[in-house]
């Protein structure tokens, strides 16, 4: 069923469809719609999952972390300060392992405060161990959560869905709306190797100490270095679940997008631009643009964000002139953070091609078609003036 | 438990005495029962099991008479405090440790 | 009205390993070993950071045989909210979750998740193990410590402010029930916790926890000391059903009797050396005041 409706109806949908068992959230803008779109869902009957207005935030993520762990497929959604506040909270699902799946509507972050679209919020918390996938448009939104759902409930890692705030949440596009059927055949109920229950008691997430200790039985048990240790070997893991994933969906519902970078006139780039969300999009005018000039250029969206697919960019990006990288967030005090993943992927590759850092559109600062062709174009035919430190669009000091 | 390739060593603690060690070890004094003064054990039936009761780590069994585990009773003296037949002594552990060796 | 629990019914099945990391003689070991009796093994419990994490056992070894939930300091009530979920979404209506967190858990740091909790109706049991600071991270003040307590981050004057009135806190809530026991009456407890498993809705069971390393006192006078607390009228076994109050217990037989000094209780610990003789004086006549407030209500 087509469908033209925002990208937070988009969410709301897809988490309807995957049969989500446990809804906590608290409103915060720009995700208040998708939150209020799943209350709908619920009350009316059309949802059959229980929705808990909860008081917080850090609550929010608590109740879905307690009811995964009690075997009940379990989701929230927030932004920003929100997603800050629950932070704690991020490190404690990943370790647990819990397969939650959360929409992330991106904002800024105080302070001071704004409601308008950047993504420091998401880029920040990258060493949480969640996974992240950034959508591009609202098609893009609910064909993730579906994903989401199976790739978590696979690896037993939980997934942040990120889209931008306004500009995707509450925009309207048309879109396609699965069946009920085609996504039964897709997502299985979920099904965890262990939930809490009293038949076969355990005791969760309790203080681990730093050696290895035995267990009940006297067996080698191990400690909290080896947990942590399997969250990560398994996120490099889930790389290739993630493309495992996709085909299962392009199998089942006919369309798929690239599980890790989607191109556009890359074939014969010399010189790519890179970014995340639906600026990757937006570059598509502007390489439309600059090849009219005769500018050999493509640009890449990166979907997954989080595990870094390495391999992927450098396979993409080696043999490049010059690599441009856009992006509304950064790394306090160094450099932009998806710069430093590319310039790091990068840096074990034979042709390293120079990189270069733009910062812009934070606190939803307005970003210009015209901006965009002049500071890329810079970049492209005169590489050596663009330094290695963020350069900066839209500022006006 | 449905085997799980992902998810492997999540913590994951099982039910089992002796997280602690030999909690027994932390005692200076041993709680021992006159089986001359305790009630039930006199009146061969139950009865009182005041100490079965307010023993904080569940050592002490409720049959007559009473039994101490002294694997893991931690010497707190509560026993011996609340009992009301004044049944129960603390005895210096270093007693014991000359009669086990 | 159903009979009380005495000694030779209390069910004898042990659901706590011995051999656990709790301090000799600790009020909560004893407060949770009764309760867990009360609770049953069809029990989901949620523990956030405390003693009781520590009692329970580290990985990967559990001194609890119920299943448990370990969550972060401040989200107990609102991991509790989310089993209640989970069970209500798998129609399983016969599983209880019951929450055990310290007085810092409870009513500082937690306060804002179990407030919700409250507000939304949720059918758990919250029981809070009131030790009076935070003594998992080495006796602390927390807004529970009584007025004058010497504590390591009260170390010299002790501390000045009152204890906070949890109970009150929560009653004002209109939950359905919510009570006070102590770990010197564990069969009052006991009888406590198996009322709060017929009502529906949210259920708040304040227990007076001594805490021998925390407070300063040899570890054979647990029960003892918590019992005084009570005789002096310094904490009160109370239920409060529905909104309508009633003292129970050995706080109700207090009721027209005299009551035992309080500063018998004070002396008994040295946490409460700072406590001038002035100060004794006045919390003495702030009992008085209270139970000549509750002999006219009655």
């Amino acid at each position: 069923m087509h469908m033209i409706e925002s990208g937070n109806t988009a969410a709301a949908n897809g988490v309807r469809l995957a049969k989500v068992q446990v809804i906590a959230a608290y409103p915060i803008t720009p995700q208040t719609p998708l939150t209020e779109k799943l209350s709908e869902f619920v009350d009316s009957g059309e949802m059959d999952a229980q929705y808990i207005p909860v008081e917080s935030e850090h609550s929010a993520l608590a109740v879905c972390i307690a009811s995964s762990s009690a075997g009940a497929r379990s989701f929230t959604a927030t932004s920003a300060n929100g997603l800050l506040y629950m932070n704690e909270q991020l490190h404690w699902a990943a370790g647990a392992r819990l397969p939650i799946v959360m929409c992330v509507v991106n904002r800024g972050i105080g302070a001071p405060w704004t409601v308008w679209n950047d993504h420091q919020d998401s880029v920040s918390q990258r060493d949480t161990g969640w996974i992240q996938i950034y959508c591009c448009d609202h098609q893009q939104i609910i064909d993730t959560v579906l994903k989401a759902f199976c790739l978590a409930e696979t690896v037993s890692i939980p997934v942040m869905v990120c889209y931008d705030g306004y500009i995707l949440s509450h925009t309207y596009m048309p879109f396609d709306i699965p069946t009920q059927a085609e996504v039964d055949r897709f997502l299985p109920p979920f099904a965890p190797a262990y939930a809490l229950n009293s038949e076969n008691p355990a005791n969760l997430n309790t203080v681990t100490l730093p050696d290895v200790r035995p267990d009940v039985r006297g067996n080698m048990a191990p400690g909290y270095m080896e947990i942590r240790h399997n969250l990560h070997a398994d996120m490099r893991s889930a790389i290739g679940v993630v493309a495992e994933i996709d085909q299962k969906f392009q199998e089942v519902f006919g369309r798929n997008g690239n599980p890790y970078i989607e191109p556009y006139q890359c074939d014969d780039a010399e010189f790519v631009a890179i970014c995340m969300g639906s600026l990757s999009y937006h570059l598509r005018d502007v390489v439309d643009i600059l090849r009219t000039e005769g500018l050999p250029v493509g640009v890449m969206g990166l979907r997954l964000y989080r595990p870094f697919p390495d391999q992927a960019v450098r396979e993409a990006l080696a043999g490049r002139k010059n690599v441009i990288v856009f992006e509304k967030a950064l790394s306090y005090g160094n450099q932009g953070a998806l710069y430093a993943d590319i310039k790091s992927a990068l840096y074990c590759g034979k042709k390293r091609p120079p990189v270069h850092n733009y910062i812009l559109g934070l606190g939803g600062r307005e970003i210009k078609t015209a901006q965009l062709v002049e500071v890329l174009k810079k970049s492209c035919t005169q590489p050596d003036t663009v330094g290695d430190e963020p350069q900066w669009i839209g500022l006006k000091l | 438990m449905k085997k799980d390739p992902f998810g492997r060593h999540k913590s994951h603690s099982e039910p089992g005495p002796g997280d602690g060690g030999r909690t027994g070890s932390w005692r200076v004094k041993r709680p021992v029962i006159d089986l001359t003064k305790c009630i039930p054990a006199k009146k061969n039936k139950p009865a009182c099991f005041t100490c079965w009761l307010f023993c904080p780590d569940g050592v002490i069994t409720r049959t007559i008479p009473p039994t101490i585990n002294y694997e893991y009773c931690k010497g707190c003296e509560i026993c011996a405090e609340e009992c009301p037949a004044e049944a129960i002594s603390m005895i210096d552990e270093a007693v014991f440790i000359k009669k086990e060796k | 009205m159903t009979e009380k629990t005495t000694i030779l019914t209390l069910p004898a099945d042990e659901l706590v390993h011995p051999g656990n990391r709790a301090c000799a003689g600790c009020g909560l070991s004893l407060t949770y070993r009764i309760g867990l009796k009360a609770l049953g093994r069809d029990t989901i419990l949620v523990v956030p950071p405390s003693c009781l994490t520590v009692l329970q056992g580290l990985y990967p070894i559990a001194a609890t045989q119920l299943p448990c939930l370990n969550v972060t300091f401040a989200s107990t009530a609102a991991a509790a909210t989310g089993i209640l979920g989970a069970l209500r979404a798998q129609k399983n209506t016969s599983t209880l979750v019951a929450a055990w967190a310290g007085d810092g858990g409870t009513s500082d740091i937690g306060i804002q998740a179990l407030s919700g909790a409250c507000e939304r109706g949720e059918n758990f049991i919250f029981i809070c193990y009131d030790n009076e600071a935070y003594m998992n991270t080495g006796v602390q003040r927390s807004g529970t410590t009584p007025q004058g307590a010497i504590t390591t981050t009260t170390p010299i004057s002790g501390k000045a402010q009152k204890k906070k009135d949890v109970p009150a806190i929560i009653a004002a809530h209109g939950i359905g029930y919510v009570a006070t026991a102590s770990a010197a009456y564990p069969l009052d407890l006991y009888d406590k916790i198996v009322k709060a498993k017929t009502i529906t809705g949210p259920k708040y069971i304040h227990v007076h926890t001594p805490c021998p390393a925390g407070w300063g006192f040899n570890s054979r006078y647990t029960v003892k000391l918590g019992k005084l607390a009570v005789e002096t009228g310094l904490f009160d076994l109370y239920e409060i059903e529905n909104g309508r109050f009633r003292l129970t217990g050995a706080s109700e037989k207090l009721m027209g009797k005299r009551r035992k000094p309080v500063s018998q209780y004070f002396k008994t610990q040295s946490r409460f050396r700072a406590l001038s003789d002035e100060k004794i004086e006045a919390i003495q006549k702030e009992i008085d005041a209270k139970w000549a407030g509750y002999a006219q209500s009655a």
